[in-house]
């Protein structure tokens, strides 16, 4: 039985007294001959965050959360509840409530195995002890001086660092346990720059499944600090931003957020087992332009998005999504992958014990090209080069999706000119990979600080994407 | 079962206890505790029952002017225990701040009233299932274009929640809240919408009834069908009051005490300024018997009250709790943990006469992504909704962006309908707005 399992049962099941026994029971109590599948979630989750805020550490707070979610489905039906009581009695109670989706229970007998990890992707540490607590004041502190070191029209500075520890459980109907020891950290520097009355704010940060000691490394965190002032005085000299339709050239890295939106969301699983999605029945189809490869990869190591196994106990994988322009695959958990007679891929992911797993993305990126970035840029004549971006959102079903700029500058004749103020961006999921017509041999991932929402859930998420000319998007610019 | 009001009050005193026993100078606590269900059908089907049941509790801790804080959803004698001690040693490592610390002991609320906000609803799900069944039927029954379901939710909770500090304050209540949604598709060739259309009460015998709210949800969506896209211009635009809250919420953002202090609001020292035509007002009223946002005291125990923010087009007050007070040299508004049940003067348009007034130009239905600048006011989101001329809609848009300064759109707004039939909080009816910038093609 691997390491990892054993870590789990110490911190989730022995401080309950909850053996093996019990955990047949149950399960036993949970499932019946009519039941499809059922789960047992437990989830132990320690969060340490900071906050320096107008040159001061203004804010620490400490968060426990614990519980066990307790699932029962039949066909399309799922009954859940949970319990933040990890006591047997509880237990017996939560599974009662999630398995009166059926009326009659007759039960079999199962037995308890641990199913082998694979090779796990990040280190078993709590992150929250991996750096002692005046080192994280210390770093907070530097940071805050760089920034103001940096520029004198730099005016407030907020810098967060967060450290959290995940430890989940779960056990199948077949008895099969897996789990998974999660660290995340992160790291965000925001700042607010003046110059003559005028107000412009920018942040960056990054993120891994690692110890606080990354953002040490290679002065990584100080490097948060500089770029966020850049960006922010950048800003400062912004103009109004054109409005309609024109090319668009998309750095790399985190302007990935339009593969996850555009794309991404529609190839969830569940919106296509229910034909909710623009998507729905077009495997097979052409979908982009045939540059176009996109994958969702749970299984880079140590990347913000990647699970050892997701929180149903399937390993996570590399899906390809779309390839050469041909939509390949959706990402699915158990029970859609079942309803749809495929294999589930290991995007079953849950925001907590108290939240049904659902369909979700882990790094989804975009395949190089082969032209060199400054290439793409000369070959524009009127366009926009975005680079860095706050946030989108799609609906999934009219394939609408927009993103909001945070940096980007005109283009003229194939060169890079004035910077321009925050605007959105507004297409269509299943037309805009159709319009790419030069991709950059430049691949790079985000810094590791997206987090995606769906159906009230926030999930951790990696975006990535080599530059890409998109030969037409609405623009949404003030200047006609 | 969730757990009672005399249960959560012994917690908050042995939580402030223990504080005081680990060396605090000061206190505070919250103690939650919730239970509820959620039903989902689709398709005439049950899809998913949620049994609900939550709780938590938070501390935060005072060393003189250093502060820390805990949360935990685990509630046993020891998690307590625990989660003060981490809360006590984060204090350790934050620094000197003048302004951390309780409310003015002056401004608690003493004795406040009962706002009517507990309505269990004592329903099972054979009930639950019964009235979204209705909702999605009430929508498929509606359009033949409406061609499939992502399904009808009700969902009940109930709970109860203490707060109190180590100036002796302690206060709670109980809290009701019950909804019904339903979210349909419409299709018509090539062209697939989606939308929806839901009510939240406190009290659930006022909920919409699911006919309502299933033949809104499905109204909704077979309008959209076939949507354009408008070409780029300036014209003027009509935010219907569904979403009209938005632009409110981005007003109280900008007049938020944190904002203020910080200097990152578009509406920085702005006291007293115009910046609405003069005939424009705007309340909070925390007060509003079983409002859904309506509460008696704030997030720190301070006593909160109905208040004018805009009158007359003028800012008359910022939102503060007693940090961004202090912090301002002001006396804390009780708005720690935002604004509660706003409403801004309506005329006597309706939304059909708005759009006959107006002639030329777009109604906004739907609003999409983040494009708002907290620091700056610009303005630019995705839209949907549709065109108007010679005062009729003609036909539905999509994948356009709007486009403009928070600043400006506030002072062009020409009228504010008399539409003010919206669930939520908020009471407005539709925006109408002199000009913005559309992009399309």
């Amino acid at each position: 039985m691997s390491n990892t399992l054993n870590l789990a049962r110490e911190t989730l099941l022995s401080p309950a007294g909850i053996d093996d026994q019990h955990l047949q029971r149950i399960m036993n109590r949970l499932m019946s001959s009519r039941l499809d599948a059922a789960d047992l979630y437990f989830q132990y989750s320690r969060q340490e965050s900071w906050v320096l805020d107008d040159g001061i550490i203004k804010e620490g707070n400490f968060n426990l959360e614990q519980g066990a979610g307790l699932r029962a489905i039949s066909g399309e039906k799922t009954g859940f509840a949970y319990t933040e009581d990890l006591h047997l009695e509880n237990l017996l109670e939560a599974a009662s409530c999630a398995h009166a989706i059926t009326q009659a229970g007759q039960s079999g007998r199962i037995a308890v195995t641990g199913r082998e990890s694979r090779e796990i992707l990040y280190p078993s540490l709590n992150p929250l002890e991996s750096l002692p607590d005046a080192q994280k004041i210390d770093l907070l502190k530097q940071l805050d001086a760089a920034a103001r070191a940096a520029d004198p029209r730099v005016k407030q500075v907020t810098v967060n660092l967060v450290a959290n520890q995940d430890t989940i459980l779960v056990m199948d109907n077949q008895g099969h346990l897996a789990a998974d020891l999660r660290p995340l950290i992160l790291c965000y520097v925001n700042v607010i720059v003046e110059e003559n009355g005028r107000r412009e704010q920018a942040g960056t940060g990054g993120g891994c499944r690692g110890p606080l000691t990354w953002f040490l490394e290679d002065d990584r965190a100080l490097g948060y600090a500089r770029e966020a002032v850049r960006q922010a005085l950048v800003n400062l000299e912004a103009i109004d931003t054109p409005a309609g339709a024109m090319t668009v050239v998309l750095g790399p890295g985190w302007p990935g957020i339009l593969l996850h939106e555009a794309v991404g969301h529609g190839l969830e699983g569940d919106f296509n087992r229910k034909g909710l999605s623009a998507f729905s029945g077009r495997i097979g189809e052409k979908v982009a332009s045939p540059l176009c490869t996109v994958v969702d990869d749970g299984t880079l190591p140590g990347r913000r998005g990647s699970l050892t196994v997701d929180d149903e106990g399937t390993p996570a994988s590399n899906t390809v999504l779309i390839e050469n322009g041909i939509l390949k695959g959706y990402m699915q958990d158990k029970l859609n992958a079942r309803l749809m007679g495929m294999a589930p891929t290991g995007n079953g992911r849950r925001e907590s014990y108290a939240c049904l797993p659902l369909p979700r993305m882990t790094n989804t990126y975009m395949l190089p090209g082969e032209h060199e970035p400054e290439e793409i840029i000369r070959s524009v004549k009127k366009g926009l080069y975005a680079v860095n971006f706050a946030g989108g959102q799609v609906d999934i079903t009219s394939g609408k999706f927009v993103f909001s700029l945070s940096e980007a500058y005109l283009i003229e004749d194939g060169k890079i000119t004035a910077p321009v103020k925050g605007a959105t961006l507004i297409g269509n999921g299943p037309e805009v990979l159709t319009r790419v017509s030069m991709l950059g041999n430049d691949l790079a991932l985000d810094q590791g600080v997206g987090t995606c929402g769906k159906d009230g859930q926030s999930v951790p998420v990696g975006v990535g994407q080599p530059t890409m000319k998109v030969d037409e998007i609405t623009v949404g610019g003030t200047a006609v | 079962m969730s757990r009672s009001i005399e249960q959560l009050e012994s917690m908050v005193a042995d939580l402030l206890a223990e504080a005081r026993k680990q060396g605090a100078s000061a206190a505070e606590a919250a103690v939650s505790s919730s239970a509820g269900l959620s039903l989902t059908v689709r398709l005439s089907e049950v899809e998913t029952v949620e049994h609900t049941r939550d709780q938590g509790l938070s501390i935060t801790v005072y060393f003189g002017k250093r502060k820390g804080s805990a949360n935990t959803t685990d509630l046993k004698p020891a998690a307590l225990r625990e989660a003060v001690n981490k809360a006590c040693t984060i204090a350790r490592y934050t620094s000197e701040d003048d302004c951390a610390g309780l409310a003015d002991p002056d401004l608690l609320a003493r004795d406040y009233p009962d706002l009517d906000l507990y309505h269990p609803w004592n329903i099972d799900t054979e009930r639950a299932k019964e009235l979204a069944l209705k909702a999605e039927q009430a929508a498929r029954d509606h359009d033949r274009r409406i061609s499939n379901s992502e399904g009808a939710t009700l969902n009940t909770q109930s709970g109860s929640f203490i707060y109190g500090n180590s100036h002796g304050f302690v206060g709670g209540y109980p809290t009701t809240r019950h909804s019904l949604s339903c979210v349909v598709l419409a299709q018509d060739g090539d062209s697939m919408q989606r939308d929806y259309w839901y009510d939240s009460r406190r009290d659930w015998h006022e909920l919409l009834s699911p006919d309502a709210i299933g033949r809104k949800a499905a109204a909704n969506a077979v309008a959209k069908l076939n949507a354009r896209k408008l070409g780029t211009c300036q014209a003027p635009v009509i935010f219907r009051a569904d979403i009209a809250p938005h632009l409110l919420h981005s007003l109280t953002g900008a007049l938020r005490g944190h904002a203020q202090y910080r200097q990152s609001s578009f509406l920085l020292d702005s006291l007293q300024q115009e910046i609405f035509p003069n005939w424009v007002s705007i309340q909070e009223d925390p007060h509003i018997p079983k409002g859904l946002s309506s509460a008696p005291f704030d997030n720190q125990g301070v006593a909160t009250r109905p208040k004018n923010i805009i009158r007359d087009g003028v800012i008359q007050t910022y939102l503060l709790d007693s940090y961004s007070a202090c912090k301002l040299n002001m006396k804390s508004t009780g708005n720690a943990g935002g604004v509660r049940n706003l409403a801004i003067t309506t005329g006597d348009l309706s939304l059909e006469q708005m759009l006959r007034e107006m002639g030329k130009g777009l109604l906004v239905t739907e609003l999409m992504g983040q494009g708002v600048n907290a620091v700056t006011g610009d303005y630019s989101r995705g839209a949907a909704g549709f065109w108007v001329e010679n005062g009729e809609i003609q036909y539905p848009v999509e994948e356009i962006t709007i486009a403009g300064n928070l600043k400006d759109m506030y002072r062009q707004l020409l009228a504010v309908g008399s539409d003010t039939d919206i669930p939520g909080s908020t009471h407005t009816g539709s925006w109408w707005v002199e000009q913005m910038t559309i992009a399309g093609n």
